[in-house]
């Protein structure tokens, strides 16, 4: 009789976890110790469902593939001297804002990935996390790839790990990452794998790469294409990961829906940055911040947490509060920004009146009230020589670390404040997400590096503003302040008037 | 005469990143690999102190023992980066695939009789854990090391690993008619038979070795230079009649433990040759576990050639290899 031919799941199995054993000369404990202090239970790691089949062979295929065609765009790209194609010298401070704040997140996920791929204990899982350990060294590098040729022509983008680790807003993407890595790997697997990865990658990642598309950014768009098939894969181990832990045992259901509800939260303030850009800093826009949210959070966000109800889970705590601040954040977010446009490695602008039109239409209940006033009184300001600048240093949140220039919910005339004392001392919060965060670990977030702390104790070149750009390596009158009169903007006219010339 | 096709000459304002520039000492052009590699690790201002680990920062030169003035001294001669490491296994996977398919259309492994089916079963197949085993700790060093140049190249090594590992396990699906019979006894046999403990010994004690370093000196030259080569080269005289049959279905193997080979001992070259207190220290690591290895893979020889010759034959050449890095044994 012949045997038995294996289905392929099982042929799947016997390549990944049917390689995985019980030690015995070490104690399993001592070969795996960090996936028991976070007090989830796993009672049968064998009961994980594999998110998708890849053995390394048609990995390594199917990402050479991929690579081969990306390396072929971003080639021709250089030589045919696509950056002078996009819509707007204003749009290539998209592209530093993602260099210098999204791709050190990337190396963060990607070494992140290879502790979960080495430490949970399932091999299952460790294999998916290892293949995305993969693909986020694989984004940030072709991220650098694509961007490098920004570099060559504009300002702001060559100094990006330098400035990652050091200017004052990019600590609020460093120092989410640095959370979620800190925290052990089964709460970084929720806020990556799950939060950041499933429920808000439509959120960050894609309106990136759409905006790039709108504003005919070939090589950035390009990337993003040959990225998405690594994203679906990301996806689906957030999602996997998440009913595991669920299914695996009730008492998993309270810390993960805390995980949940921090990791929501802390991803919502990073993306106020992704915000601004969508509605101020996209020459050409897709679509405004409060319709993303209302397409991927709202609607899409809702059908999963409906869909994830049966394990008991509940909608992110504050998810109400969120969404009202969709209002308003990217208009608060740009302000800040503006005033301290100094200081910022990327430039900002004054919207035009058609821009302000767009955004009164869009924001429809809160833009003409409350905002549009403040732009229309800053460019009178511009106008007379009295640009404005806030010479003052922020106070930053503690958690999140934004400057504190958000709202009330329910009164945007009214900036938030909260306050938490520990030994003595008080710490501040923007928000009652932020201050949950930090009363459940209190001896986390006393640890933050604030940016604007660290100067006041001198840690960051200097008591003066130019010591401290110094510090940052910021090409003072290049990498900052307005984008109108910037060398940026006198590259760009140039190119453009020789396009011109050439037409006639 | 040559074609010409004119294109618009727009001059750079700079040829690479600051970082890259200071590294070249000046604005040149930069490579990929140098762009894609230096100095995108964090290197200061960390936040929070890992709950697992609150003795040191999530990227922390004190996580080994060794001391290095630069990481990024450590470069990877073959200049991998994502694609260009795709793309090289790609290709070597192709021959995987051609060489399968020859195989079995000519059911080579089949004609080879049981006996060396047998022993096949329980003398190569048997290396897929270990495989595995290495794929932890090149993980772990790509999590735990510091430097990109090192730490990158290995979550390569370690899907490599994993690779080899899967290309082992589709030799037993071709002896055991796609059931996965072979792999079930290969798995019992690394379990219990006495020819793999020393060999199941060894990688389970090099997971719990804190130190990173000394986990890639005993990884690269333990593991990979005195076991693997032990059974894919020195052993090879226990395939018999299908000695052929097997060096093509490992042709991966031969050609990655050599091109591999080449990025590690630059690493530990260059390491061990940044001080004598790393030289003492990498010297005394890579004595230990070329030793260690020795001992773990004599019942292994017996068992494959009847005697400890194998063994010795990987262990000495290991040590030459040694040697020849500037390490003293
Ligand atoms: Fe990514
Ligand atoms: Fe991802
Ligand atoms: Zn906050």
């Amino acid at each position: 009789m012949a045997p038995k031919k294996l289905g392929l799941k099982q042929r799947y199995a016997h390549m990944t976890r049917g390689l995985d054993w019980e030690t015995t000369y070490q104690p399993m404990d001592a070969v795996f110790p960090y996936d028991t202090f976070e007090g989830i239970k796993i009672k049968d790691w064998s009961a994980w469902e594999d998110p998708f089949r890849l053995t390394m062979d048609s990995y390594w295929k199917f990402q050479a593939e991929k690579e081969r065609k990306l390396y072929a765009v971003l080639d021709a790209f250089a030589q045919n001297n696509g950056q002078t194609g996009v819509s707007d010298g204003r749009y290539i401070n998209v592209v530093k804002l993602f260099l210098t704040g999204v791709s050190p997140l990337e190396y963060q996920a990607h070494r992140g990935f290879a502790f979960t791929g080495r430490h949970l204990r399932g091999a299952g899982p460790r294999i998916a996390c290892q293949m995305q350990s993969l693909d986020e060294l694989r984004h940030l590098q072709t991220q650098i790839h694509t961007i490098s040729h920004y570099n060559k022509f504009f300002d702001g983008i060559g100094e990006f790990p330098h400035m990652h680790d050091r200017v004052w807003y990019l600590s609020v993407p460093k120092s989410f990452f640095d959370d979620a890595r800190a925290a052990g790997p089964f709460e970084f697997m929720i806020a990556i794998g799950f939060a950041f990865e499933y429920l808000l990658t439509n959120l960050l990642f894609v309106p990136f790469m759409s905006g790039a598309a709108y504003n005919g950014d070939m090589s950035t768009v390009t990337f993003g294409f040959s990225a998405q098939s690594d994203e679906s894969r990301h996806m689906t181990l957030g999602i996997e990961v998440i009913k595991f832990l669920l299914e695996q045992h009730p008492d998993n259901l309270p810390i993960v829906q805390k995980w949940v509800d921090k990791w929501f939260w802390r991803g919502f303030r990073v993306l106020g940055l992704v915000a601004m850009m969508m509605d101020y800093m996209l020459p050409k826009k897709v679509m405004s911040w409060k319709e993303a949210w209302e397409i991927y959070f709202t609607e899409a966000g809702g059908s999963l947490f409906q869909d994830l109800e049966r394990y008991g889970l509940k909608v992110p705590k504050y998810a109400d509060v969120a969404t009202e601040a969709a209002e308003h954040i990217s208009h608060q977010n740009w302000a800040v920004f503006y005033q301290y446009s100094h200081a910022a490695a990327f430039h900002t602008w004054m919207p035009d009146k058609e821009h302000l039109d767009w955004l009164s239409e869009k924001y429809p209940n809160t833009f003409d009230k409350y905002y549009r006033p403040r732009w229309e009184m800053w460019a009178e300001m511009e106008k007379e020589g009295k640009r404005f600048y806030n010479p003052s240093l922020p106070q930053l949140c503690q958690v999140c670390q934004i400057p504190m220039a958000y709202t009330e919910p329910g009164d945007p005339t009214k900036i938030a404040f909260r306050c938490t004392e520990v030994a003595g001392e008080t710490y501040h919060f923007c928000s009652d997400g932020c201050k949950d965060i930090f009363d459940a670990e209190p001896e986390k977030y006393i640890q933050s590096w604030l940016p604007v702390h660290q100067i006041f104790q001198g840690n960051c070149g200097g008591a003066t503003v130019p010591d401290v750009l110094n510090w940052y390596r910021m090409n003072v009158g290049a990498d900052n302040m307005d984008y109108v009169g910037s060398p940026d903007d006198r590259l760009w006219s140039e190119w453009h008037a020789a396009k011109t010339r050439e037409a006639v | 005469m040559s074609v010409q096709i004119k294109t618009i000459d727009l001059e750079p304002k700079r040829q690479t990143f600051g970082h890259i520039a200071r590294r070249l000492g000046g604005d040149k052009p930069a490579t990929r690999y140098q762009e894609a590699t230096l100095d995108v690790q964090a290197t200061a201002n960390f936040h929070y102190k890992p709950l697992w680990e609150p003795e040191y920062w999530l990227y922390d030169t004190r996580k080994t023992a060794v001391v290095m003035e630069d990481w990024y001294k450590p470069l990877d001669p073959r200049q991998f980066y994502y694609g260009t490491y795709n793309i090289a296994r790609a290709n070597m996977q192709q021959a995987v695939d051609r060489n399968f398919a020859f195989v079995e259309e000519r059911d080579l492994l089949g004609k080879a009789g049981e006996a060396v089916k047998a022993r096949l079963i329980s003398g190569l197949l048997p290396i897929r854990h270990l495989h595995w085993g290495s794929n932890m700790n090149m993980a772990e060093i790509c999590q735990r090391g510091y430097g990109t140049a090192v730490t990158a190249p290995c979550i390569f090594s370690a899907a490599d690993q994993l690779g080899m590992a899967q290309i082992v396990s589709r030799i037993g699906l071709v002896l055991d008619g796609q059931s996965g019979s072979s792999l079930d006894a290969a798995k019992e046999a690394w379990l219990t038979a006495p020819a793999w403990q020393g060999a199941r010994r060894l990688i389970e004690d090099s997971f719990v070795e804190r130190d990173w370093f000394r986990l890639f000196v005993a990884q690269t030259l333990g593991v990979n230079a005195v076991l693997l080569d032990l059974v894919y080269r020195h052993g090879e005289a226990a395939w018999g009649t299908a000695g052929l049959t097997v060096a093509m279905l490992t042709e991966f193997m031969a050609d990655w433990r050599a091109e591999e080979g080449k990025w590690s001992d630059v690493v530990v070259k260059t390491v061990a040759a940044e001080s004598p207190e790393n030289l003492a220290l990498v010297s005394q690591w890579a004595k230990e576990w070329i030793d260690r290895a020795e001992e773990a893979g004599r019942p292994l020889s017996v068992d494959l050639v009847g005697d400890e010759s194998a063994a010795t034959a990987a262990a000495d050449a290991a040590r030459t290899r040694a040697r020849g890095l500037g390490l003293t044994l």
